[in-house]
């Protein structure tokens, strides 16, 4: 299972990760050998066993819908990079 | 008076506390002066907490375990800086059972290795040996516990993270049942599959702590109720049904040394009393490791979205937000991240999800039934825990497969969200070889029980014999 230069490029896209050249590069290798290994599963036979998302059979996990104290802003903010006002301020999308 | 942190377990120092022999903030400095005299070589802890606050057993959490005031990284530059303003919930626990905290150690990044060598601080050396690795990724709690540089600390485990460097630095370590303890606040790697749980020098500390720390939470909703901590006590293992699943005592690549020390250790559980017989999991083993690297990743690229320069962390400027978010996550992730992080968005992505993610999910399935299938005869089941004594730094470095090796006997009962004790059987070639105990799902009594009783009859010396 081998993954080509262009896929590499747009898996990377698609995570938001601007690779180096020399990433791009080492990671094609490096992904293929893991695709090949981890294609495994699909030697087995599985059309009638249901998947498995979580190891517990919980259902429904409810809490009471009751106001709580929160994170302050100050506190909410505390940690962000650059703040304007009650926002957190990044630079334009266009 | 003087206080040996290699010798003293958890036990030992509530009895000096209880007496009034000694103070908690005098034990605090007492683990603080071995910090200073032994890490500079060992690099367990990214940073120390000056400060004792409480009147406990200090204790050591893990860099991904969040602590209000206090930096928590998980291991990566794209956290440097970051100082929580909430505590995670077993922070929180820690924090109510007047447990100080001596510092926050070493992880592969985002908990993602088996070495330590992932972390973007440096790597952490074995105390037993330190051109060897302490396992990971939890190796800075591991190696601190076993170098007296923590009398317990905490660990978190996606695929073997406690499990895996308690076998390789020679202590024990619990990996909990999944859902038995919150994980609210915990920095997040594959959600299905994490759990926080204790690692300390024998199995007694290990229960006490995860007693600690235990227990539903309302803030992770996949918490549940824990059966009550049963402190062990007894030295027979009379009516217990021990498993020995031939693939996972078999299996290529497992050292002879590792072979022998383990097999010691199951013939002990029979002159104690134990039935031991032969058990079966064909495809855990053949197909967990795939399984686990399609799971484990694909939920790591869902996870680590987050850390994109805006809420906190780091942010590398640029001209438009698209720009800054691509550069600010490739500067700021190291290259295990960002592997795992391309090989789970590519799983996940239109026209291979179900080739791949949903094939994992359906293989989970099978793995959990085959454990279950042996769980009707037996009452636990016995493996190694690594299959490898601790390899040396550099030694797998290169090779990604290679190094995802040492998780394949710890993984199986991972996906199945079984719980898993590790505690030390042996030296082999001097160094530490590890025995897994892996039980149904809340069986943790009955893991600490035939722990305590093998720890007992092995008299295995937790102290590394170049620091004795």
């Amino acid at each position: 299972m081998a993954i080509t230069r262009e896929e590499v490029l747009h898996v990377a896209k698609l995570a938001s990760l601007e690779l180096t050249e020399e990433e791009v590069e080492r990671l094609t290798g490096e992904l293929s050998a893991i695709l090949e290994a981890v294609s495994k599963v699909s030697e087995l036979d599985l059309a009638d066993v249901p998947p498995t998302s979580h190891p517990l059979e919980l259902v429904n996990a409810w809490d009471e819908d009751e106001p709580r104290p929160s994170l302050s802003l100050d506190d909410a903010f505390a940690n962000a990079p650059a703040r304007e006002g009650d926002l957190f301020k990044v630079p334009p999308t266009a | 008076m003087t206080i040996d942190t290699l010798r003293l377990t958890a036990e030992d120092a509530l009895g000096l506390l209880a007496r009034k022999e000694v103070s908690s903030a005098e034990l605090h400095g007492a683990y603080l002066d071995a910090v200073a005299e032994r890490d500079d070589e060992l690099h367990c802890y990214l940073r120390t907490v000056e400060e004792a606050e409480g009147d406990g057993v200090p204790i050591a959490l893990k860099d991904v375990i969040s602590t209000k005031g206090v930096e928590t990284t998980a291991g990566s530059k794209i956290l440097a800086g970051y100082v929580p303003v909430f505590d995670a919930t077993v922070a929180a626990r820690c924090r109510a059972a007047g447990l100080p905290v001596i510092g926050k150690t070493n992880t592969d990044e985002f908990a993602m290795g088996s070495s330590t060598e992932n972390s973007a601080y440096g790597p952490t050396h074995n105390p037993w040996d330190p051109t060897r690795v302490p396992g990971g990724s939890g190796g800075g709690t591991a190696a601190a516990v076993s170098a007296g540089l923590a009398p317990w600390g905490l660990g978190s485990d996606t695929g073997g993270s406690i499990k895996q460097p308690s076998a390789l630095c020679g202590n024990v370590g619990l990996r909990p049942t999944y859902g038995t303890v919150s994980r609210y606040g915990v920095v997040a790697f594959a959600s299905s599959l994490d759990q926080v749980g204790p690692v300390a020098k024998n199995v007694r500390d290990c229960a006490r702590l995860y007693s600690i720390v235990s227990g539903k939470d309302s803030a992770d909703s996949t918490t549940v109720e824990v059966p009550p901590v049963e402190l062990p006590e007894g030295e027979s293992l009379q009516g217990l049904r021990i498993g020995v699943p031939k693939e996972m005592n078999e299996a290529d690549g497992i050292e002879p040394g590792v072979t022998a020390a383990v097999q010691k250790a199951i013939e002990l559980a029979r002159e104690l009393g134990a039935e031991v017989g032969e058990c079966e999991l064909p495809r855990s083993v053949e197909y967990g490791l795939a399984c686990y690297y399609l799971i484990a990743p694909a939920e790591a690229s869902s996870n680590l979205a987050r850390y994109e320069g805006v809420r906190y962390g780091l942010r590398v400027d640029a001209d438009t937000y698209y720009e800054m978010v691509e550069r600010t996550r490739d500067a700021g992730f190291g290259d295990e991240p960002k592997r795992r992080i391309m090989l789970g968005t590519y799983a996940l992505s239109a026209g291979y999800y179900d080739a791949y993610y949903g094939q994992a999910q359906k293989v989970r399935t099978l793995i959990a039934r085959e454990h279950a299938a042996a769980f009707e005869g037996f009452d636990l089941i016995v493996s190694p825990t690594s299959p490898t004594v601790a390899f040396e730094l550099g030694e797998k470095a290169a090779d990604p497969l290679a190094m995802y090796l040492s998780d394949l006997l710890t993984i199986p009962s991972c996906m199945a969200g079984l719980p898993g004790l590790n505690i030390p059987c042996g030296l082999s070639d001097g160094l530490p070889v590890g025995l897994q105990l892996i039980g149904p799902q809340l069986s943790e009594n009955t893991l600490f029980r035939t722990g305590h009783a093998l720890e007992r009859a092995l008299g295995f010396d937790a102290v590394p014999e170049r620091l004795r």
